[in-house]
């Protein structure tokens, strides 16, 4: 019984690789806060990637935890933030993006977050005319 | 020395399966496919700088008052009620099947596709929160309160079009959204009753 030829094994596999590598997307920044977002039934995919702006809301990791204490923070990009510098973040990101209008602020907020701090956010972002947002949360059945 | 002619031998490919299949296997390890999601809503414009925030003048029968005091207690008007009670509540009011004096004022409107209708666009859903209050009960407010408009919308266009919201055509939709706006508004944040 002849063997079955296997070269092409390997530019199968290649190409499933390939699909994998461009379907990735590496999370770009390294959370700093923990969150467990809210679960709800009436949720919307994302759509548009390249016009989403992240805003990360939760206590600060364990590691951090001895540093920055366990009361929520905001995170925008790489460091810890206070409410009103979220202003200049949105405006940094909006000057990146080709198409301005559909931006969209997502907000990956930790479910025991008090109203307060995200209430602050939310004038702020009312201020800096970032109307588009999405409180982002996990499909409950 | 007389030199040996050497076959140059081919690099043996055999492994090269097995590499690539771990490759493969890292990448769909670290794969999240982002399905990222959430719920969708629209911040009102910032007031003008002149101005006070206005204090726009409606007919106290077109506005349901959600408040949440940071216990995490809901009331509704004047009435204590369990968040599962919230969906069909903002739906009767949204909707003021018999004409009820006390649910929202109803008015004569021509809407593309679906002709005259009367409807309760004057409506407002007040959303009230205490500085208190925890995010997850305030995510669960506003996804029954979505969700009311959804099922609204849904029934409506089951009615007059017979398929679901989604899978209406563009105008279909505009005409659906104009029977049924989403009015959910939200002041800020007071303390009722609360901590801080």
């Amino acid at each position: 019984m002849p063997e079955m030829n296997t070269s092409s094994l390997p530019d199968l596999i290649f190409t499933i690789l390939f699909f994998f590598m461009i379907v990735t997307t590496m999370r770009e920044v390294t959370l700093k806060v923990k969150f467990t977002v809210p679960a709800g039934t009436e949720l919307e995919k994302l759509e548009k990637k390249s016009a989403v702006s992240f805003i990360y809301v939760g206590p600060p990791t364990d590691q951090l935890r001895a540093t920055m204490g366990s009361t929520p923070r905001i995170q925008l990009n790489d460091r810890f933030a206070e409410p009103g510098e979220v202003m200049d973040f949105i405006a940094e990101e909006r000057a990146t993006m080709t198409d301005q209008a559909a931006q969209t602020v997502s907000m990956k907020i930790d479910e025991k977050t008090p109203m307060g701090i995200v209430t602050d956010i939310k004038e702020v972002l009312r201020k800096s005319w970032a109307l588009k947002i999405n409180y982002s949360a996990s499909k409950r059945n | 020395m007389g030199k040996k002619k050497k076959k140059v031998p081919g690099i043996n490919a055999s492994s090269t399966a097995d590499i690539s299949f771990i490759l493969l296997i890292f990448f769909l390890i670290t794969t999240s496919m982002d399905t990222d999601m959430g719920l969708a809503r629209r911040l009102p414009p910032p007031p003008e700088k002149d101005q006070e925030e206005a204090e726009i003048d409606v007919k106290e029968r077109n506005v349901l008052n959600v408040r949440l005091n940071a216990a995490g207690n809901l009331m509704v008007n004047h009435d204590f009620i369990d968040i599962k009670q919230l969906r069909a509540r903002a739906k009767e009011f949204i909707k003021n099947e018999n004409n009820l004096s006390s649910l929202p004022e109803k008015h004569m409107k021509h809407i593309d596709l679906l002709g005259q209708c009367a409807v309760t666009d004057k409506h407002v859903i007040s959303v009230q929160t205490d500085r208190g209050t925890s995010y997850t009960i305030y995510f669960q407010v506003q996804n029954e309160l979505v969700a009311a408009y959804n099922e609204l919308r849904n029934e409506l266009s089951k009615a007059k079009f017979g398929k679901p919201y989604a899978a209406l055509n563009e105008d279909q939709q505009v005409a659906i959204r104009a029977y049924y706006p989403q009015k959910i508004s939200e002041a800020e944040p007071k303390n009722y009753g609360g901590t801080n």
